[in-house]
């Protein structure tokens, strides 16, 4: 018995151990700016610098409006091809992992290349091209999410007992099935906000002030200041997937990424 | 003019046709029970009155108004579904009163009206709670206050007590009739359960294949079937090949043995083949010849089986190649028959169903 548990125990803390030693390590090092002590300089330069708030900021109302358009792009989408055309689900499910199959850097050189005579010319259009990427890159988050929040509930039978108590689509989309799937729809956002907020990639090479630029920057300019990001940065993203775990906890009937409740 | 109105109605799909020359006349206030086996269309019918399903061909009229191609949100047809469909999300009071709300009725007017559905269906005390608080039985009547409160020209239910234990089902169904009856709803209910159906309707539509097979009240249907089908489908029958003896005086021979039913037999000639249904509860052991009226017809022979059912004692009596299988009531006094024991049963002429050529 002792025996059978002792090597999944080496595998587990092998695995521990590779994962948190750099990131103990990094925070470490993010502490030693002021020679001789351990101290939070280094963060305290970052949160001086007007340029991180600048980008945060930037970044954040990037990602607030990919989640606002991809959730209204993705739970009607999704509602109606489990609906009416279920045997769509594949081909959809196909077009919404492309960004996994297809790099950012492939996607923004085509941007690049259709638009750089048009939108590229303004700022709007530049700004409007990083959301509309963005929505695309939420899209195998945001569907995978929603897809498992609708498939728990019975979305058919749920969409005719409305329809018979005299709910137009728009009554049952927000208040029958936007609320039923609210939790797998949180779900979706956070990892979505999580990728956005780091995005590197398209952010630079459209030449936008995001965050992820804003910390390759500093990386090359700054010695412990890109320690102090990088764990703002986790902390951040933990920060978001402890609030999918609080609010998955939360309202009766509802679904979380990974399953029913 | 019949307050629903069901007109050469057909569903066709790719591959089948689903219901086929559907004609039925509802009148106000009636309880209608369409029964049948699965696939066979009631379902497809009712979710066409619904609005669910546009049908291929014919006409719905709802109070003279056609709604054949009304999105289901305007027919104001309520509907109660096999699965209860309560929005998870909502608690009892806001699932009931959601009907009201898109109506966009006062909000003193909704509340109002969800205490009083939810003494309806004896809830009172449940409004706040989420349906998954709820007992399975509980969520029905939910459902089915749901259904009620937006006052809809016609209550339609779909099975409703299919997912429910058999004790919930009997009790939930006598509720449902007496709410149907105290507020005098048209109601159109979808069942393959026959006791639901006989117990339930005021007249009941039998399905088969999308077809009407009979329209008749329970009486009807149960005593005077008129095919073959709604005989073996609704109620336990015995079907006997029977030759037809004489066809003018009602004569048959069953291996050999003349019994007579109460009727001709119609356009048949002698020595034909022929099928006769016996309902069980009309055949008894013939144990006192003298006191059975010689009209009575009785057929000898031997005990095949007998099963013991607490209540009854279940006898299976073989006449060479045929058998019959009838239940006597259990008298603790009396020994139930042996097998292989020789004995007579009895029934009267009356109650020989001739179902055609066999």
């Amino acid at each position: 018995m002792r025996k059978r548990h002792f090597w999944p125990w080496v595998w587990v803390v092998l695995g521990l151990l590779y994962f948190f030693v750099p990131l103990i390590a990094t925070f470490d090092f993010s502490l030693r700016a002021r020679k001789g002590v351990l101290s939070f300089d280094a963060y305290a330069n970052v949160f001086d610098d007007t340029f991180f708030y600048q980008s945060f900021t930037f970044s954040l109302q990037a990602a607030l409006l990919t989640i606002v358009i991809s959730a209204l792009l993705i739970v009607p989408t999704v509602y109606w091809v489990q609906l009416r055309v279920p045997r769509l689900r594949p081909v959809v499910e196909f077009v919404t992992l492309l960004p996994f199959v297809v790099p950012a850097v492939v996607l923004v050189f085509g941007l690049i290349r259709t638009y750089s005579s048009t939108l590229l010319n303004s700022r709007a259009g530049g700004y409007s091209l990083l959301v509309a990427s963005y929505v695309v890159l939420s899209f195998p988050y945001m569907y995978r999410a929603i897809d498992t929040g609708l498939r728990a509930i019975d979305v058919r039978t749920l969409t005719e007992a409305a329809q018979s108590l005299g709910a137009s689509w728009a009554t049952i989309l927000l208040r029958v099935i936007f609320p039923n799937v609210r939790i797998a729809l949180l779900s979706g956002a956070f990892l979505s906000f999580a990728i956005v907020m780091g995005e590197y990639t398209i952010a630079s090479l459209l030449a936008q002030p995001a965050f992820g630029p804003y910390m390759n920057l500093k990386a090359s300019s700054a010695v412990y200041e890109p320690s102090a990001l990088a764990i703002l940065s986790f902390g951040l993203t933990w920060g978001t997937v402890a609030l999918i775990q609080f609010l998955g906890r939360g309202a009766p009937g509802q679904t979380q990424l990974g399953g029913v409740r | 003019m019949a307050f629903l109105d069901l007109k050469n109605v057909r569903k066709g799909f790719a591959q089948s046709v689903a219901v086929e020359n559907f004609n039925l006349e509802v009148e106000r206030g009636e309880f209608i029970s369409f029964l049948g086996p699965s696939g066979c269309g009631k379902t497809t019918t009712l979710r066409m009155i619904a609005g669910f399903e546009t049908p291929t061909s014919g006409t719905i009229r709802i109070n003279g108004a056609d709604v054949t191609g009304m999105p289901p949100n305007r027919r104001n047809v309520g509907m109660v579904f096999q699965s209860y469909a309560l929005f998870p999300n909502m608690t009892v009071a806001d699932n009931i009163g959601f009907g009201l709300k898109v109506a966009r009725k006062p909000a003193g007017e909704i509340a109002a009206r969800v205490e009083e559905m939810l003494r309806t269906v004896h809830l009172p005390e449940f409004g706040a709670r989420y349906p998954y608080q709820l007992s399975g039985g509980q969520q029905q009547r939910v459902a089915l206050a749901r259904a009620l409160a937006i006052q809809p020209q016609v209550l339609l239910l779909d099975e409703p007590l299919s997912a429910l234990d058999a004790k919930i089902r009997v009790s939930l169904r006598n509720e449902i009739r007496s709410i149907q009856r105290q507020l005098g709803i048209t109601t159109i209910y979808v069942t393959h359960d026959q006791e639901e159906a006989l117990s339930l309707s005021d007249r009941i539509v039998v399905m088969s294949n999308g077809r009407i097979e009979q329209i008749g009240t329970p009486f009807e249907i149960y005593n005077f079937p008129t095919t073959r089908f709604v005989a073996s489908f609704v109620g336990t029958l015995n079907v006997l090949s029977a030759h037809v003896a004489s066809a003018a005086e009602g004569r048959l021979t069953i291996d050999g043995q003349e019994i007579r039913a109460s009727k001709p037999l119609g356009d048949v000639g002698a020595g034909q083949p022929i099928n006769l249904a016996l309902r069980p509860e009309i055949i008894s052991i013939d144990g006192a010849a003298d006191s059975v009226p010689n009209s009575t017809n009785r057929l000898a022979g031997t005990v095949e089986d007998v099963m013991f059912l607490g209540p009854t004692v279940r006898v299976r009596v073989r006449f060479g190649e045929q058998a019959l299988q009838f239940d006597e009531v259990n008298n603790p006094h009396l020994n139930p028959p042996a097998r292989g024991q020789q004995i007579t049963v009895s029934f009267p002429p009356e109650a020989c169903l001739i179902l055609g050529n066999a």
